[in-house]
């Protein structure tokens, strides 16, 4: 059997991050397993600027981002394996990959790094009535067929979901000749970054109509229409608010999913919020040395958070292969690990079931219109100076605080005049904070109204 | 069409079409079958529930009965003999309501009348014992071991493919206009030019009565009646394990929960009476109703998995019963009209029943040379590693997967274009490989698939199409 000490799954932005800091960190022994022809993931078909602002201090397109990426990981020599498609991780990491060239392999990792990214919703899941025509694309596949195949999908467009694949493609489509109609978003907010309202709609005149969905999909052959309904409060259509608009391709961009399915197959806990699994905070999953970043482990609007992310997750399994499992902690091979899954709480309110053992964890807990965190633990002892804990919100809030408690005390307060759960949030955790509470034994991220 | 003279022409590539052309195709006979659509199993055959159906609905001693037994007693070893899914999952008739026990037993009185083997009754706790996610509202059961599940593509495509193979000819994209009778039989005339013809099945779904009222002053009606089901994910297939019906009652007529043969959960349909055709739009209502009446059956359905909704139509005739056979008024033209459920259960049983009327009628010879077998398209995601290892080896484009839901290799994409009968659209790559019928309904893997399809059909990419003309994917 085929052995490595690392293996990456996937040559996303997420898996490339990682992977440049596990060789940085240490590990010599590292495979990245890509199923697309090419390292970079979907940042090859987001040709538009905007991204490494917070990475490069400059903006560049996806595929400039991705070649970064790319040039370090060729620099530090670190081997992948294009057009491999893992079908099977078990307990044991061992990677079963299909390919052209090496056919059925078997590769036995010690350590895992999940980056398998996500996949857009589509039109079956939403449950959209109506014929099923031709001209219904997800967002990211008219993307792809627009900006690396070369051919466009359709003249005059509608947009289901305001997702920041959906918002892009607007802008893409209308610079390309086509006309969009309109940019339905079923929610009163939109699900995109407010940057992209703006550059993608409303400098081009798109309207974004809030509270409204697709309630019938006409046309046989190809799309040749659509009707739009307004929504209620219980985001049921209706009645009377019907509009018709005549088209040849509807695109939907109504969300992404983490593409899990090797993870829960090989049965690591899953975060029904985020569904992505549950990690700790060096980002490793209640399976030991599998760790997680990017997108299969909660979907993220910046890809330079995803590379930061992933960068943690690369630097730990370095540390998990240099020192092995329980000197990660840091507290000697006796003290208890913080695994993922003690950091699941009861109540649902981040999702999971009660921890059973683990002493030296703290549960991370979101509450009060915090939807989720990653990650879900933290172990004080072996955790680094600070980490970063992201999150979503459950609805669009105005003048309210994020709240971080240990144990039912205040510990910050950071005031915001906006929230959205288009747009991740992060607080900071240092390890210092910690010091005074030896006993802690959950950290609870919440928001609050200014009183 | 010059030469276009058979002895026997189909109308309707559907599975009882597609049936009698495998069943014609034993005989020393031309047969020709027109389709109207780009492939065989386009219409009703498509969408439907893919039950094969025990047989104690049908009314003892009616055609139905008698074809629906007998069709699911050939469907085991036809399904070997070309290579398609099938399962006997059994099947469950699920009573809610002490005071509908009688209509429960004249049931089973029915199936044993009808021979059905193996029916029995069973209370509502041997019930949940079977099926842990029934309703707790069960009282009762009838329990049918026979019942089962099939790919009703997998069916179709295999009896054209080897009615293909055994020479039948399939015509696409010809669709029938006006059928006229000559002193030879018929002449029939379609937007591909005129077809001269001996005799004529037709077994044109919906379309049905049309063709026969083309030819016969004795008119029949046929009513699309729609039906709206929700298919769920994989993950969600092993909800239950049979095929969950539930007795016709004062809540109306059921609908069904039933694993397909490819393991996800399909919940429907409903019967909607309609006008149109070719009005397979779902509607909020029907979904509505198909997920509801389902919560009835079963419980925690988990409906956030849906992955797609579709509505079918059945070609329901206003004497709810099976046409087949000639018109008093029209020698040579065969009916298969009517036929609903149980149509697909039947369908092996009616190619044959048909198809040896018409060759008695003909009087036409078997052949010596008839192959029966016909092999599928290998799964490679269903062989051993060691299998699939050596045909990688092969066959390296069985290496390269493009449909990751499902597990689909360019390989086998490659073989559904290429083999006999190849599919043209992608939807016809979707019936024979399951390309794009995963979680994410084709979203990573449209734009390869469009471009191995371009690229072994010579299609230029603009002409690509999900099914029939004008459904073209590319607009620019």
């Amino acid at each position: 059997m085929i052995q490595h000490d690392i293996v990456i799954i996937g040559g996303g932005p997420a898996g490339l991050a990682a992977a440049a800091a596990a060789k940085k960190g240490g590990a010599d022994d590292i495979l990245i397993l890509e199923r697309d022809g090419v390292l970079g993931g979907i940042l090859n078909q987001c040709i538009h600027n905007g991204f490494g602002l917070h990475t490069f201090k400059e903006e560049l397109t996806g595929p400039e981002y991705a070649s970064r990426f790319i040039k370090i990981v060729k620099e530090l020599g670190i081997p992948y394996q294009l057009n491999s498609m893992v079908i099977d991780i078990n307990k044991e990491k061992e990677i079963t990959v299909v390919s052209r060239e090496n056919g059925l392999q078997v590769i036995k990792a010690k350590s895992i790094i999940l980056a398998m990214g996500c996949r857009e919703r589509p039109r079956g899941a939403l449950n959209i009535p109506g014929y099923r025509p031709a001209g219904i694309y997800t967002a990211g596949t008219a993307q792809r067929l627009v900006n690396i195949e070369g051919h466009m999908v359709g003249k005059e467009v509608v947009i289901l979901g305001s997702g920041d694949i959906g918002l892009i493609m607007a802008r893409r489509m209308t610079l390309e000749g086509a006309k969009v109609k309109v940019v339905a978003e079923l929610m009163p907010y939109s699900g995109g970054l407010k940057r992209n309202i703006v550059q993608c709609l409303d400098d081009f005149g798109i309207p974004l109509k809030l509270s409204h969905t697709v309630v019938n999909i006409e046309g046989k052959g190809r799309v040749t229409g659509i009707t739009l309904a307004e929504v209620g409060p219980d985001r049921k259509p209706i009645p009377g608010t019907e509009e018709h608009y005549s088209c040849d391709t509807l695109l939907l961009s109504c969300g992404l999913i983490p593409e899990n399915e090797l993870t829960r197959n090989m049965g690591v806990s899953m975060n029904p919020v985020t569904s992505g699994p549950m990690v700790n905070d060096r980002l490793e999953t209640d399976t030991e040395g599998v760790f997680a970043c990017g997108n299969v482990l909660h979907v993220h609007d910046l890809v330079d958070y995803v590379s930061e992310e992933a960068a943690l997750a690369g630097q730990n399994a370095a540390k998990y292969i240099l020192y092995g499992a329980s000197k990660t902690s840091g507290n000697g091979a006796d003290a208890p690990r913080c695994s993922a899954d003690a950091g699941i709480c009861t109540g649902g309110s981040n999702g999971g079931t009660e921890s059973s053992s683990a002493g030296a964890c703290v549960a991370i807990r979101a509450e009060n219109g915090v939807r989720y965190t990653v990650p879900q633990s933290l172990d004080p002892a072996a955790m680094a100076e600070k980490i970063t804990v992201r999150f979503r919100v459950a609805d669009v809030y105005k003048d309210r605080s994020i709240c971080v408690y240990y144990d039912g005390k205040l510990i910050s307060k950071k005031k915001k005049r906006v929230l959205a759960p288009g747009e991740m949030e992060q607080v900071v955790i240092l390890k210092s904070s910690l010091a005074e509470y030896p006993d802690l034994k959950e950290i609870t991220i919440r928001t609050e109204e200014e009183s | 069409m010059e030469n276009a003279k058979s002895d026997v022409l189909i109308i309707g590539g559907g599975v009882i079409g597609c049936s009698i052309a495998r069943e014609l195709s034993k005989y020393q006979c031309r047969t020709i079958l027109l389709e109207k659509d780009e492939d065989v199993c386009s219409g009703t055959s498509k969408a439907n529930s893919a039950i094969v159906h025990a047989g104690y609905d049908a009314k003892t001693g009616s055609l139905k009965a008698k074809l629906n037994v007998q069709g699911n007693l050939m469907m085991e070893p036809l399904a070997k003999e070309l290579d398609f899914d099938f399962k006997r999952n059994a099947s469950m008739v699920l009573c809610f309501d002490k005071e509908d026990m009688p209509a429960l037993q004249a049931l089973y009185e029915r199936g044993v009348a009808n021979g059905v083997p193996g029916l029995k009754i069973i209370s509502g706790e041997e019930a949940r014992q079977m099926e842990p996610n029934l309703s707790d509202e069960v009282v009762s059961a009838l329990y049918a071991p026979t019942g089962g599940i099939v790919c009703p593509f997998g069916l179709t495509i295999a009896l054209a493919e080897n009615a293909f193979e055994n020479g039948v000819e399939f015509f696409f994209n010809t669709k029938v206009l006006e059928i006229v009778k000559n002193e030879n039989g018929y002449l029939v005339k379609t937007n591909r030019g005129d077809f001269e013809t001996t005799y004529i099945v037709n077994a044109a779904g919906v379309y049905a009565d049309e063709f026969h009222n083309m030819v016969s002053e004795k008119k029949i009606h046929i009513t699309p009646r729609r039906g709206d089901y929700c298919l769920l994910d994989k993950e969600a297939g092993n909800h239950v394990s049979a095929t969950i019906f539930q007795l016709p009652g004062k809540y109306g007529k059921g609908i069904l929960v039933t694993p397909t043969v490819h393991g996800n959960l399909l919940v429907g349909p409903t019967a909607i009476d309609q006008e149109d055709k070719d009005g397979t739009a779902t509607t909020a209502e029907g979904l509505a109703e198909a997920c509801e009446k389902a919560t009835k059956s079963v419980k925690n359905v988990p409906f956030r998995q849906v992955i797609t909704s579709f509505a079918g139509l059945r070609a329901h005739e206003d004497n709810n019963e099976f046409v087949l056979g000639e018109p008093e008024d029209a020698e040579g033209f065969f009916d298969a009209a009517g036929i609903e459920s149980p149509g697909l259960s039947c369908a092996p049983a009616m190619g044959l029943y048909l198809a040896e009327m018409v060759a008695e009628k003909g009087k036409f010879e078997k052949k010596a040379d008839f192959k029966a077998t016909r092999k599928g398209i290998v799964k490679a995601a269903e062989l051993s590693r060691e299998e699939r290892a050596a045909l990688i080896k092969e066959k390296p484009e069985y290496g390269t997967i493009i449909c990751r839901c499902e597990n689909i290799s360019e390989g086998e994409i490659v073989d559904a274009i290429t083999r006999p009968l190849g599919a043209r659209s992608l939807d016809g790559i979707k019936r024979r490989v399951r390309q794009g019928m995963g979680r994410c309904q084709a979203g990573f893997c449209t734009p390869r698939t469009m471009e191995i399809l371009s690229r072994e059909t010579g299609i230029p990419m603009e002409q690509i199409c999900k099914n029939s003309n004008g459904s073209e994917m590319i607009r620019g």
